[in-house]
C-alpha cells in the first residue's frame, strides 16, 4: 500500500493564503544587501600579501642567474604597477560583498530579462565544468586526450541538427551574436566563391530582430537594409520584397521577433529571397518557445544559430563566456570555421582541411564548457522533455500576458487576437500619459521588490516606453503571479503616488547616481581609477 | 501499470494540476491552441532525433563522468603546452569568487540592482590599466585574436588609413581570426594587413622593414607582441613607438598582462592601444575556453573611447556621499546602442572571466606579479638550458624570454609530432608543433614553462625527452 499522500485540502489552503498575501499588496519586505563597501584599491595596506607564489629554487637560480637582471634593460619595468595590497580574507570578503551586492538570476526573478532566456542552469553541470577534466585542459593537447570531451560535442551537434534540421554544426563562436556574425563571414565567403562578392553587398534585417543582425554584416562589409514591421507588427512583406535585388546577399532576422509573435508567412520571405538567389539566416538565440515545435530548415533557412547560454541552459556568468552554435545546410558547409569535430563512428577528431573556410573566428576549440551543459541538459530531458520546455514557456507567457494586461498602463501592441510564443514586448505609453511614469522608472522601482530590473528593449524603441520579460519554464505559476503583482504594485504607486516610484529605487545595493552626465563627457569619465585619480581628484586637489 | 505524469525537476508547471489551472484562466482546453500560431505546414510533425532521457540526476551525473574520463587533465599529465592559453596557478580563492551563484547566473540587470558586478568591473578594468599604465580598459570579449582585429579596425577609424602593419611572428591563429575581421580587399571597409619582417635568430621586428613599410604614409597602426608569440621579448618597443608615430600611425602593443611585473608595460612605452588576453589571470584553460580578449588605451584624447567597439564602465557618484557607483560610459556608440551604425559589435563574451582576473590581480599585488614573472624567467630559463643540453636539440631565438621558448629538433632527426606522441607514454603534453605555422623554424615546438612547473616538473621533461630522443 502506498503512503497517503499530502492532504490536498490543506495545500489549496497554504496556496490561497499566499495568494491573498500577493493580491493584498503585501509583497515581499526586501531589502537589497548594502555593505557601503569602499573600492579595493582604498583598502590597500602597502605590505599585505593575499597570495604567495613559489619562487624558483636555489639549484635553478644557481644555473641562470638573477632573472630580473636577464631582461634587457629597456624592457625591464621600472615602476612597480599599483596594484592593491591585501591579505586574502580582505579581498575575498571584498569581493564575496561586492556578489551579495548582485541579484543574481539564482536569487532574484530573472522573467524580468526578455530576450534573455533566464532559464535554471543545473547545478551538477557546474561541478563537472570546474573539474579538471573540464577545467584543466590545454586546447592544443593530443586529441586521443580529449576524447570525451570531442565526443560530447560532436554528440551535441548531432542533436542540435535534429532540432534545427541543419545539415553542419560549428560551435566556435565565442556567443550568439559572434554567431550571428560568423553567419555574416560564411555566407560573404559563399559569394565570394561564386565570384559574385563586388555585385552582392546588401545584407537584409528587421528593426525586431536583435541589433547583431545589423552590426555583424556591417563589420563584415555588408550595407544593411532594416525592414521596419508593417501594422500588424510583422516584417513589412511587401517592403522586404522591394528591398530583395540581385544586390542581396540574404536575410538575418529572428522568428518570433522580440514582439513573441510568429510570423505565419516566414517560408514566403525565404522564397523571396531563394528567388533571388540570395540566402536566408535565423536568428534563433531565442529558440526556447519553438524546441520540437518548428525548425528553422523547415522553413527554409540556409543557416540558424542558437545561444546555449539561453536554450540550453548554460549560466549567463555576468555576460559570459558564452557559447553559440551555428548551423547550416551543404551549400554553406564547406565555409565554416576550421577546425569541425568529426567521428568515424569510434574515435573523434578535429578537422582542418577545409579549403574553403572562412578560417577563423575565434581561437582553439571554443567556449565548450557550454557545450558540455548543453549535452547533460538535452540529456536530462529527451526529445519529449524538450517539447514540454517549449510547451510551458509558452504557456507561462500567455499565463503572464493575461496578468500583465490586466495592469492599468499595460498594452500590448501589434497582431491583436494572436498569441506570443515566448515573449511579450509591453508598452508603458499609456502610463507615462497618465502619470508621467515612463518604462524607465518602473524599471528601476521593482529592484526594490526583489526583482531584476527588467529589460526595456533594443534601441531604438519602435514600441514606446517598452518592456519584455521571458518567463520561461524555469519559473513557477507563483513566480509568474509574484511578478505580475509586482507591475501591478508600481502602476498602482504611479497613480496614486509617482513620486516615490521616479526617485527609486530606495531598497537597492547602492542609491542613484546622481551624475549620469560624466558618462558622456571625456573630462569626466573615468574607466579606471588611475583615470579618476587623474581627472576628477587631481581637479579636486587643485 | 499505469503511467505515472514524469515531473522534470526543472519544469515546476509541468505539475498537471498547475497546467490545468493556468490553462483554465486563459480559457484554453490545451497548449496546442497557442501553437495554432504556427501555420500547419511550417509545424515540425516528427519526433527529435535525440536519446530519451537520463532521469535520475545521479544516473545523468555517472554517465558524464564517463564521457570525461576520457580526458587526460592537465593535472594528469605535466603540461609543458601554452602557444597563447597558459597553464598558471589559480589561486583557490579565485574559484570561491567566481562560483558564487550571484555571479556565476546574473546577466544584464542593471547597474542598481548589479551594483556589486558593475563595481567588480570596474575594479578589473582600474587594476588591469595599472599593470598596462593606460587609463582607458573596455569590457573584454571573445579573446586575444578577436581584439587585435577589432584594434585593427579602431585604428582604421581613428586614422581614416586602411592600412596595418604586424609583427610577422604574430600567432597564425590570432592572424586569422584578425584577418576575418578585416575582410577581403572588394569589401568596402576591407583594412588591409601586411607582416613585417622579422629576425630569424632573435625573433625581433626588423625595424628596416618597418621602416621601408611606412614610407608611403598610409599606416593606420603597426602591430606588435611583447613576448612574441614565439616566446622572446621584444625589446624595441620604444622604437617601434617612435617610428609608428613619426609615420602617423597609432602603435598598437598585444601583450600577455600576466609579464607585466618585470617587463616594461605598453603605456610606458607609448602604445595607444593594447590588446591581449587575460586568461592567463586567474583563469583555467577550459580548452581555450578560459580566454578573454582585453582592448585598453589612452585617454588624453577621448576618440579613443569613442572609436572603442566595447563597453565602457565609468565611476560615479549617488545621493549618499562618499557612496561609488559605476555606469556604463557612452552607450550609444555600441551596436546595442546603435545597431549598423555602432562601433563593430557588442555581445555577451566572458564576464565571468574579468571578475576571476579582479581577484587574481587583488591577491596577487605587485610584489606576486614581481615573483612571478622572476619564476616564470628563471625555470624556463632553467628548462631550456637543460633541453639544449641534449644532443641534437636546439633552443631557438634564445636572446631573452619570459616564459616559452622554441626548441628545434631537426639535429635529432624527429619530427615534433613523434617527439609529443612519444612524450604521452611519460604522462607529457609536450610543446606546440610550430613546423606547420612557421616552417622556417623546421621540426621545433614552443615549450611553456610558468610558476605551476617547479623544478622536478622540469627534470622530468628532460629526462623524459632524453629517452624519447634516444
Amino acid at each position: 500500500m502506498s503512503p497517503t499522500p499530502p492532504n490536498d485540502d490543506a495545500h489549496e489552503k497554504v496556496a490561497r493564503l499566499a495568494r491573498y498575501r500577493r493580491e493584498g499588496g503585501v509583497l515581499r519586505d526586501y531589502h537589497a544587501v548594502r555593505w557601503n563597501e569602499p573600492l579595493i584599491v582604498e583598502q590597500s595596506v602597502p605590505g599585505e600579501r593575499g597570495v604567495l607564489v613559489p619562487l624558483a629554487e636555489a639549484e635553478v637560480l644557481d644555473e641562470v642567474g638573477d632573472p630580473y637582471g636577464s631582461i634587457p634593460e629597456c624592457t625591464r619595468r621600472e615602476t612597480m604597477p599599483d596594484l592593491p595590497e591585501l591579505s586574502q580574507y580582505q579581498v575575498l570578503r571584498h569581493f564575496l560583498r561586492l556578489s551579495q551586492e548582485t541579484l543574481g538570476m539564482d536569487l532574484g526573478s530573472d522573467i524580468s530579462e526578455g530576450t534573455c532566456t533566464m532559464k535554471y542552469s543545473p547545478k551538477m553541470h557546474e561541478e563537472l565544468v570546474r573539474s579538471h577534466k573540464m577545467a584543466d585542459l590545454h586546447p592544443w593537447q593530443d586529441e586521443s586526450t580529449l576524447q570525451g570531451l570531442l565526443e560530447i560535442v560532436w554528440r551535441t551537434g548531432e542533436y542540435l541538427k535534429s532540432i534545427s534540421g541543419m545539415g553542419h554544426v560549428t560551435f566556435q563562436p565565442g556567443g550568439g551574436s559572434h554567431a550571428v556574425y560568423t553567419n555574416a563571414c560564411v555566407m560573404r565567403a559563399y559569394f565570394a566563391a561564386k565570384g559574385e562578392l563586388s555585385q552582392r553587398n546588401e545584407m537584409i534585417t528587421t528593426i525586431f530582430s536583435h541589433p547583431c543582425d545589423a552590426a555583424t554584416p556591417a563589420v563584415a562589409g555588408f550595407k544593411v537594409i532594416t525592414v521596419m514591421p508593417d501594422e500588424n507588427g510583422y516584417p513589412d512583406l511587401e517592403a522586404f520584397k522591394a528591398a530583395v535585388s540581385e544586390r542581396t546577399v540574404g536575410c538575418m532576422i529572428t522568428n518570433p521577433e522580440d514582439t513573441g509573435i510568429y510570423n505565419p508567412q516566414i517560408d514566403k520571405y525565404v522564397e523571396v529571397l531563394h528567388d533571388a538567389s540570395a540566402l536566408a539566416f535565423t536568428d534563433q538565440a531565442n529558440a526556447n518557445g519553438i524546441l520540437g515545435f518548428a525548425r528553422a530548415r523547415d522553413a527554409g533557412f540556409d543557416a540558424c544559430h542558437f545561444n546555449l547560454h539561453k536554450t540550453f541552459s548554460s549560466p549567463h556568468g555576468c555576460e559570459g563566456p558564452a557559447t553559440g552554435a551555428y548551423l547550416c545546410t551543404d551549400t554553406l558547409a564547406p565555409y565554416l570555421p576550421v577546425p569541425l569535430v568529426k567521428s568515424d563512428g569510434e574515435e573523434y577528431h578535429l578537422d582542418y582541411d577545409r579549403p574553403q573556410s572562412i578560417g577563423r573566428v575565434r581561437g582553439y576549440l571554443g567556449n565548450w564548457m557550454g557545450v558540455m551543459r548543453a549535452y547533460a541538459w538535452i540529456r536530462s530531458l529527451g526529445p519529449d522533455g524538450l517539447r514540454e520546455v517549449a510547451e510551458i514557456s509558452v504557456l507561462n507567457n500567455n499565463y503572464l500576458d493575461r496578468l500583465l494586461l490586466a495592469v492599468r498602463g499595460v498594452s500590448r501592441p501589434y497582431a491583436e487576437g494572436h498569441r506570443r510564443l515566448d515573449q511579450v514586448r509591453y508598452s508603458l505609453e499609456a502610463l507615462k500619459e497618465d502619470t508621467g511614469v515612463g518604462t524607465e522608472d518602473v524599471h528601476d522601482r521593482m529592484v526594490d521588490f526583489g526583482i531584476q530590473s527588467y529589460w526595456m528593449s533594443h534601441h531604438p524603441w519602435v514600441v514606446p516606453e517598452p518592456f519584455t520579460p521571458e518567463p520561461c519554464e524555469t519559473y513557477s505559476k507563483d513566480d509568474l503571479d509574484e511578478w505580475a503583482a509586482v507591475i501591478k504594485k508600481v502602476s498602482d504607486e504611479a497613480h496614486d503616488d509617482a513620486a516615490t516610484v521616479k526617485k527609486s529605487p530606495q531598497r537597492s545595493s547602492c542609491a542613484r547616481m546622481t551624475n549620469a552626465e560624466v558618462a558622456e563627457d571625456p573630462n569626466q569619465w573615468a574607466f579606471t581609477w588611475r583615470a579618476y585619480k587623474r581627472k576628477v581628484l587631481g581637479r579636486k586637489e587643485k | 501499470m499505469a503511467e505515472k505524469p514524469f515531473i522534470h525537476p526543472y519544469i515546476p508547471n509541468a505539475v498537471p494540476a498547475t497546467k490545468q489551472a493556468m490553462l483554465r484562466e486563459l480559457g484554453l482546453s490545451s497548449v496546442e491552441e497557442i501553437y495554432a500560431e504556427i501555420p500547419d505546414r511550417l509545424r515540425f510533425k516528427g519526433r527529435l532525433d535525440i536519446p530519451e532521457p537520463i532521469l535520475a540526476e545521479r544516473d545523468l551525473r555517472r554517465h558524464m563522468a564517463g564521457l570525461l574520463a576520457r580526458n587526460t587533465s592537465a593535472q594528469e599529465f605535466l603540461n609543458f603546452c601554452g602557444a597563447g592559453c597558459w597553464q598558471h596557478y589559480v589561486p583557490a580563492v579565485v574559484d570561491e569568487v567566481i562560483n558564487r551563484a550571484e555571479f556565476v547566473s546574473a546577466y544584464c540587470g542593471g547597474m542598481y540592482s548589479d551594483h556589486g558586478k558593475y563595481v567588480a568591473r570596474f575594479e578589473f578594468n582600474s587594476m588591469l590599466g595599472e599593470l598596462l599604465d593606460l587609463d582607458g580598459v573596455a569590457n573584454p570579449i571573445y579573446d586575444w585574436g578577436d581584439v587585435a582585429g577589432r584594434s585593427f579596425r579602431m585604428a582604421s577609424r581613428i586614422t581614416g588609413r586602411k592600412r596595418v602593419l604586424v609583427c610577422g611572428t604574430m600567432s597564425p591563429m590570432r592572424l586569422a581570426e584578425a584577418r576575418t575581421l578585416c575582410q577581403p580587399e572588394v569589401m568596402p571597409t576591407h583594412v588591409q594587413i601586411d607582416l613585417v619582417e622579422w629576425d630569424r635568430a632573435s625573433g625581433r621586428l626588423d625595424l628596416a622593414d618597418l621602416r621601408a613599410k611606412l614610407a608611403a604614409g598610409d599606416v593606420a597602426a603597426v602591430y606588435w607582441e611583447n613576448p612574441g608569440y614565439l616566446g622572446f621579448i621584444e625589446t624595441q618597443g620604444g622604437d617601434i613607438v617612435k617610428l609608428a608615430h613619426e609615420a602617423g600611425a597609432l602603435a598598437i602593443a598585444g601583450v600577455d598582462p600576466i609579464t607585466l611585473g618585470v617587463l616594461t608595460p605598453p603605456g610606458a612605452l607609448g602604445a595607444d592601444i593594447a590588446c591581449g588576453d587575460i586568461q592567463p589571470l586567474g583563469v583555467h584553460m577550459h580548452a581555450g575556453g578560459g580566454c578573454s580578449g582585453f582592448i585598453a588605451f589612452r585617454d588624453d584624447d577621448p576618440v579613443f573611447a569613442q572609436e572603442c567597439p566595447l563597453e565602457l564602465y565609468t565611476l560615479g557618484e549617488s545621493e549618499v556621499a562618499g557612496e561609488w557607483v559605476v555606469a556604463e560610459a557612452i552607450p550609444d556608440r555600441t551596436s546595442y546602442g546603435s545597431r549598423d551604425q555602432g562601433k563593430d559589435w557588442v555581445g555577451t563574451a566572458s564576464g565571468l572571466w574579468t571578475i576571476a582576473a579582479a581577484v587574481y590581480m587583488a591577491v596577487m599585488g605587485p610584489q606576486g606579479f614581481r615573483e612571478l614573472g622572476e619564476t616564470c624567467i628563471a625555470r624556463s630559463h632553467y628548462a631550456a638550458q637543460r633541453m639544449a643540453a641534449l644532443p641534437g636539440v636546439k633552443v631557438l631565438l634564445t636572446p631573452g624570454f619570459f616564459k616559452e621558448f622554441a626548441v628545434n629538433f631537426d639535429g635529432a632527426g624527429k619530427s615534433v609530432a613523434e617527439v609529443n606522441a612519444k612524450l604521452l607514454d611519460h604522462a607529457i603534453f609536450g610543446g606546440k608543433d610550430l613546423s606547420a605555422e612557421f616552417p622556417e623554424l623546421g621540426q621545433s615546438a614552443l615549450f611553456c614553462v610558468t610558476e605551476y612547473h617547479d623544478q622536478a616538473d622540469i627534470v622530468e621533461l628532460v629526462a623524459a625527452l632524453e629517452e624519447v630522443l634516444a
